[in-house]
């Protein structure tokens, strides 16, 4: 037998997500509704000898075409026609809750209220009479606790019983008043008798949904039948004409307003007794007078951003490490065990540091992911959008916004993988794509090794204050570059911040550990497999075609050489020990030979394709005042942001740096000529703004559907990037710096 | 006496007469409740003075001051 699809349907908060996985437990799939990043989630629920497939519908409190969840919905449920929608109704927002609950049943679909919050209704002193609700409404309803799973059997015996008896929903006529209920009669006898959309809607649903001026029926209609729709449209101006001239009103305003009250209505005949008075403080509004106090909120806020990350950062350091161990080991042991040539540069360098560096970054997202997952589901991420709001709001941002830009690095050392990632929490579009688009500006934990290194080579005796004039430049960036997106390429009047503050609530340990999972494993999948391609593109870019062999013989010649010219020592390197101490001789051959084996890597990366790249972009790149080497270690940067330093080292033949600890680089650079306190700071600023990182631009791709993002984000980074360094570069140097 | 939902004082409450607002700012308004005749209190503001925090029905809503000038209500 075929699963039966039941729909799990509500506003958001109401305990969709808790009550989706008391009912599937682990059977679960999350993927994406075709065509939008609106994560769907699938699960399977076995009841006697039927399977139930349950499927979680995007947390919304209305039925309209202004936001892409609502119409996900939508389509999912007249398209895919479920048993019946499990609408999951907050007891103690009744009045909210049926709202939406009311346009489930405009649609005609089968609906089962699961009532759920039980628990704290009760608490509050609410108490409902399930029975009355059931009857009023016509449509069975189950008392349910979620988080205990109270009432689950339940709620899928009655699905059965509708299954398995074949009931058909009862319909719901509401009375919209007279001019409006008059109005529809009309309209639904005309689409009945031209069938217009009526295989998939019902005719009087398309009919007040003309009347609420819905852009995705009215399109639909004129597709379908221009002339009907033409004259549905007529009726619906003369009605809204004549509202608009007699109250002053929008026919979707005297619809919802008689939505309203209608649930109104059912309410006072004896479905709901409240004892106490509901604007009374619950512990939730006493919290908040101190959380989102005038003085005391803001501190508490810095407090608060201050500890997720020093959480994040510091417990996630472990497991980095170890992971960093393993990997180190791995190569090591590739490094030991394979034989020299090609194959072994290519999972060592290729391979095991690009899929490595992907993975090191999972402890991070976890934690991250952990602490956000905690400040969401206690409901405090909405207060502090609250409390922000009017600060992003100037620049086209959402008060949300700022998580995402935290973690990305707002206090220096974040990552932006994490941060394109936080930027789910924001509901609204094109702030959200604002957003995602200019958190990678931020200072991440890989462009650190950058600043430091150039600060302890120029400014050493300001190093604090310049890592801080840092902070602030790229915070200053970001805003700024998010108006620009803002006013241009993401233009658009801002979202209503119209917002719920959720009571607050302990999170269930549960409830975090599955959505801390369900993200991470995103990023593991999606990332890793792009990853691994680029890492491998990148590593060829850096290796072949390598030096000509002419080169390549000058430094065999040099290398026998310095051989020949003291045997002895020679000899004893030969015959060494791992570890063993030399002598002063053979330590003095062994440098000299450390010294070729640099010159020659260095070579080796200029001829490579990517030193190639780094040569030619010479012309270009000298108005910023980088030479070839800081190109090629930039070119490698869009890999990761750690390669810019070891790859400096590589081209300024020092052999292998350890980024963590360039000082042998520092001393050079500040030597190096062609290199300046201007030179630094060019380089800083470029670094600030370029392309994200790889990792960063999938992600991006990802978060904002489509590639075409990723892409912008690379290149609209880059050359805002380039033109900022020549600009400091140029005007420092007529300014004589 | 009728005022926009602005110059409410904090703690103030009253009772919604109209909400100006169309397309989809009043849609989203709608939805959550505040249709005229729906009783609010005004439970605060945020520490820049917007967005303003509201009780009605029992839950917390907050909206931005130049969202609640569309919002007439009558106060108690
Ligand atoms: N006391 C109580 N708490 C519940 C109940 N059901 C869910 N919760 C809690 O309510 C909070 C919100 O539940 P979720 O399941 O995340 O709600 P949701 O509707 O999926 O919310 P979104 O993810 O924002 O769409 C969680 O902290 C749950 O533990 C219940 O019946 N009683």
């Amino acid at each position: 037998m075929s699963d039966t699809t039941l729909a799990l349907a509500g506003n958001p908060n109401s305990g969709k997500t808790t009550l989706f996985n008391a009912l599937t437990g682990a059977r679960q799939h999350v993927g994406n509704y075709p065509g939008v990043t609106v994560e769907k989630k699938e699960g399977i629920h076995v009841h006697e000898d039927r399977r139930f497939k349950i499927v979680d519908l995007p947390g919304t409190y209305s039925l309209t075409a202004y936001s892409l969840e609502e119409v996900v919905a939508r389509d999912f449920l007249v398209n895919e026609r479920p048993a019946a929608v499990i609408d999951i109704v907050d007891a103690a927002n009744l009045e909210r809750n049926l709202y939406l609950t009311l346009q489930f049943m405009e649609l005609g679909v089968p609906v089962i209220v699961a009532l759920n919050m039980i628990d704290v209704a009760q608490q509050r002193g609410i108490s409902i009479d399930t029975a009355v609700l059931s009857r009023l409404l016509k449509v069975p309803v189950v008392a349910t606790i979620a988080r205990r799973g109270e009432g689950k059997a339940e709620l899928i015996e009655v699905a059965e019983r509708i299954v398995g008896e074949g009931i058909r929903p009862q319909g719901l006529d509401i009375s919209y008043g007279e001019d409006i209920d008059h109005a529809l009669a009309e309209m639904e006898q005309a689409i009945i008798a031209a069938n217009l959309l009526t295989d998939v809607y019902p005719a009087r649903w398309v009919a007040l949904k003309y009347m609420e001026n819905d852009e995705q029926i009215l399109s639909l209609g004129r597709q379908a039948d221009a002339a009907l729709s033409a004259s549905l449209e007529a009726i619906v101006t003369r009605v809204t004409d004549h509202i608009k001239a007699t109250h002053d009103l929008y026919p979707e305003a005297v619809i919802a307003d008689h939505r309203y009250g209608f649930i109104k209505s059912i309410l006072q005949q004896g479905v709901l007794s409240v004892k106490h008075d509901r604007d009374r403080l619950y512990m939730s509004d006493r919290i908040d007078s101190v959380l989102t106090n005038r003085f005391a909120g803001p501190l508490i806020m810095l407090a608060v951003v201050w500890g997720l990350y020093q959480f994040t950062f510091t417990y996630s350091e472990l497991p980095v490490a170890w992971l960093e161990g393993f990997f180190g080991w791995l190569g090591g042991m590739a490094e030991a065990y394979l034989p020299d040539g090609l194959i072994k540069s290519l999972i060592v360098s290729g391979i095991i540091d690009g899929v490595g560096g992907v993975l090191g970054f999972v402890p991070l997202i976890m934690f991250m992911f952990l602490g956000i997952a905690f400040l969401e589901d206690s409901g405090y991420m909405a207060r502090v959008a609250f409390m922000l709001d009017r600060v992003f709001r100037v620049f086209g941002l959402h008060g949300s916004s700022v998580m995402a830009f935290i973690v990305s690095g707002g206090i220096a050392g974040g990552c932006a993988v994490p941060g394109v990632m936080a930027t789910r929490t924001l509901k609204s579009p094109r702030e959200r794509l604002a957003t995602l688009l200019t958190v990678p500006f931020m200072n991440c934990g890989a462009k650190l090794p950058v600043f430091a290194l150039l600060v302890a080579a120029f400014f050493a005796s300001h190093e604090a204050l310049v890592m801080f004039i840092i902070t602030l430049v790229s915070w200053a960036g970001a805003l700024l570059v998010a108006k620009l997106l803002r006013s241009t390429v993401v233009r658009g009047e801002s979202t209503p911040f119209v917002m719920e503050l959720p009571p607050y609530r302990l999170p269930t340990f549960k409830g975090l550990l599955i959505h801390t999972w369900e993200r991470t494993w995103q990023y593991v999948r999606k990332a890793g497999t792009i990853i691994l391609g680029i890492s491998i593109v990148l590593w060829a870019l850096m290796t072949f075609p390598g030096a000509p062999d002419a080169v390549k013989q000058q430094f065999d010649t040099d290398r026998q050489a310095v051989t020949v010219a003291s045997p002895a020592a020679a000899q004893e390197i030969e015959n060494a020990a791992e570890g063993a101490t030399l002598s002063a001789a053979a330590q003095t051959l062994q440098g000299k030979l450390d010294g070729i084996a640099a010159l020659e890597a260095e070579a080796d990366l200029r001829y490579s394709v990517a030193g190639r790249i780094g040569t030619a972009l010479e012309t270009l790149s000298h108005w910023a005042g980088f030479d070839w080497r800081t190109n090629i270690a930039l070119v490698g940067g869009f890999a990761a942001k750690e390669v810019v330093v070891s790859t400096l080292g590589t081209a300024y033949s020092l052999g292998a740096v350890d980024p963590e600890e360039a000082v042998s680089l520092s001393t050079k650079l500040a030597t190096a000529p062609g290199w300046r306190p201007l030179t630094a700071i060019s380089l800083i600023v470029f670094t600030m703004f370029y392309a994200p990182c790889f990792v960063s631009v999938v992600c991006i791709a990802r978060e904002a559907g489509g590639w075409k993002w990723g892409a912008f984000s690379m290149v609209f980074n880059t050359v805002l990037a380039f033109s900022l360094a020549v600009v400091v570069y140029q005007v420092g140097t007529l300014l004589g710096f | 006496m009728r005022i926009p939902m602005r110059q409410m004082q904090d703690n103030q409450s009253g009772t919604i007469r109209a909400v100006r607002a169309d397309g989809e700012l009043g849609r989203r308004i709608r939805d959550m409740g505040l249709v005229p005749g729906t009783e609010i209190r005004i439970q605060g503001r945020a520490p820049l003075y917007d967005p303003v925090a509201l009780r009605v029905m029992g839950f917390t809503l907050t909206l931005r001051n130049n969202e609640a000038d569309f919002i007439e209500v009558e106060v108690d």
